[in-house]
């Protein structure tokens, strides 16, 4: 009898301690957001996202080009970073058994732990430095050397969760070894490779330090890959350490929406997800 | 022309009696000369073989079923017919496979031209889940030769109908292959087997994980496959090996016992281990 009130006890004392530990976990984020929205909801209004920085002295101004700036720097990152992410990561899963697949699986995990600083450093002195300034494209660059070990890594566990009865299958019907990889195994790993690629994208997203040494930040508006580049990331780290209250509000404004850009895409993977179940 | 006949393996090895000589003539062959045939097949994992020596005929338009205990060779022989077997790392195979008089084992055969003439079915259904029932059938269309476009449909929908699923599916072509059964899935994978029109269709215990009414429907179906392509069949079930096949072959511990007309098997075995399986002594 004694015993059983023991168990109830430790029981509903374990249970007490990971929903405390769950809280915890989110009580940072949560404190994030709220503080966010208190200080930056009330400066987000139409002029934050049509109007371009202002000069120094001046109030007012948005945080327009450097919205396009993100989109910009992040989608060259994609179009870099993802094809070679994902090729990766079926290469490692379906034929890096080797020392070779070692080999890549090794420094992919390096290159996960490996600060952004150091990549945007890495990448000032590879692009930046011989083509004599900043610009989006390096930019681009630095954000797709942090994408493509996190998207080759994710690639490879979903790929590798595709049953191996399907790959016989599919060779059984006299598909070559490299058809069967493409179009069997990494299509029905489709929806979870791209939920990965989204995530990957979040992170990266919000990256500010390689962006320092990259892309810069610009005033000015520029489409233009090969010169200086506004990005959200930047544009608030200079109006977070800029002497003006007008700025920090900004600058507050500016951060909740990254937040939120990242909220959306991180969302958007989930229903990736969400409608693969739905459908299987 | 021939270079071989049906016939039971001339010798159990490690004692060539005389018991293996009166087998002369075709026993295992109502049908003319095979279609696919062994002739002296031993296929190896690394240092180990798991079929030794065996020389067999499959007459075209006969069910032949490999039968035999676990462990026997059988999957092994039938995965060395469509060079699946040298999928395995360490797996290869010596002798020779012939189809149609020509060695699939050759020097500059492509083992995936192989697969595309010997179409294989699997233990369990393997729908390609990515792909809708009507993708799921042509997709061994897609490596064939190149089709002109209202072809496919009508393609589909005659493997389907081969395959007794068209009725129950043809409202549903652009659906999951989930949704459906265990049985339709595995229908679903022969009709997939039989639409790029290969010569012998190889099946691995097809009904294994299937339920009784699953079972008897691809019974049934593999009586109609026999009148269009020649057909070889592992199972583990006896009865269904009677049912089902013309010929029968029983295998153990990698070697070939005994092959030939299925009743005469299953009713007068010349073998004394095949007599002690059949009936159920041991396996």
């Amino acid at each position: 009898m004694r015993g059983r009130l023991v168990r109830r006890v430790v029981g509903s004392l374990m249970t007490g301690l990971t929903y405390g530990a769950a809280a915890l976990a989110i009580l940072p984020l949560a404190a994030i957001l709220a503080m966010l929205i208190v200080k930056g909801a009330g400066s987000i209004n139409l002029d934050f996202f049509v109007k371009s920085a202002v000069p120094l002295g001046e109030s007012g101004g948005g945080f327009a080009y450097a919205i396009v700036g993100t989109l910009i720097i992040v989608g060259l990152a994609c179009v870099v970073g993802l094809p070679i992410g994902i090729g990766a990561g079926i290469y490692l899963a379906e034929f890096g058994g080797g020392t070779f697949g070692f080999v890549v699986r090794f420094v992919a995990d390096m290159m996960n732990g490996t600060p952004s600083v150091v990549i945007g450093i890495i990448v000032w002195s590879l692009v930046v430095t011989p083509m004599g300034h900043f610009s989006a494209f390096a930019g681009g660059c630095a954000l797709a050397i942090i994408l493509v070990p996190i998207v080759a890594r994710t690639t490879e566990e979903m790929v590798r969760l595709v049953p191996n009865s399907l790959r016989e299958a599919a060779l059984a019907l006299g598909y070559p070894q490299w058809r069967t990889s493409l179009a069997v195994v990494a299509r029905t790993a489709r929806a979870a490779i791209v939920t990965g690629c989204l995530v990957a994208v979040a992170r990266v997203a919000g990256e500010t330090a390689p962006l320092l040494f990259t892309a810069f930040g610009n005033q000015f508006f520029s489409a233009r890959i090969f010169s200086p580049m506004a990005a959200l990331p930047l544009q608030i780290y200079d109006y977070a350490v800029g002497p003006y209250d007008d700025w920090h509000r900004l600058a507050w404004a500016g951060a909740l929406v990254l937040i939120l850009l990242v909220l959306a895409i991180s969302l958007a993977a989930r229903l990736v997800t969400r409608a693969k179940r739905h459908a299987t | 022309m021939e270079p071989v006949i049906p016939q039971p393996s001339p010798a159990p090895a490690p004692r060539p009696t005389p018991a293996a000589a009166p087998a002369a003539g075709p026993a295992a062959a109502p049908a003319g000369p095979p279609r696919l045939a062994t002739d002296a097949l031993t296929a190896w994992y690394g240092a180990t073989t798991g079929v030794r020596n065996v020389t067999l005929g499959f007459p075209a338009n006969t069910v032949t079923a490999l039968i035999g205990p676990s462990g026997c060779g059988k999957s092994t022989l039938l995965r060395s017919l469509n060079r699946m077997h040298e999928l395995v790392p360490g797996a290869r195979v010596t002798g020779r496979v012939l189809l149609d008089g020509l060695d699939l084992y050759a020097a500059g055969v492509n083992p995936v031209r192989v697969r595309r003439s010997i179409g294989m079915v699997f233990q369990r259904p393997t729908p390609f889940p990515a792909m809708s029932i009507a993708e799921n059938v042509a997709a061994g269309l897609a490596v064939g030769p190149r089709l002109p476009r209202g072809q496919r449909a009508e393609i589909v929908e005659r493997a389907l109908q081969r395959a007794a699923l068209w009725d129950e599916v043809k409202d549903r072509l652009h659906d999951s292959p989930l949704a459906l059964s265990g049985g339709q899935q595995q229908r679903l994978c022969i009709a997939r087997t039989v639409a790029p029109e290969p010569e012998v269709i190889l099946l691995d215990e097809p009904t294994a994980s299937l339920d009784p009414a699953g079972t008897s429907h691809i019974e049934e179906l593999v009586q109609q496959l026999k009148k269009e392509f020649t057909v070889v069949i592992v199972t583990h079930n006896l009865q269904q090996a009677a049912r089902v096949s013309d010929v029968t072959a029983f295998f153990y511990l990698g070697e070939l016992v005994e092959a030939g007309p299925t009743t005469r098997i299953f009713t007068a075995p010349r073998e004394e281990r095949t007599e002690a399986y059949v009936t159920g002594r041991f396996g």
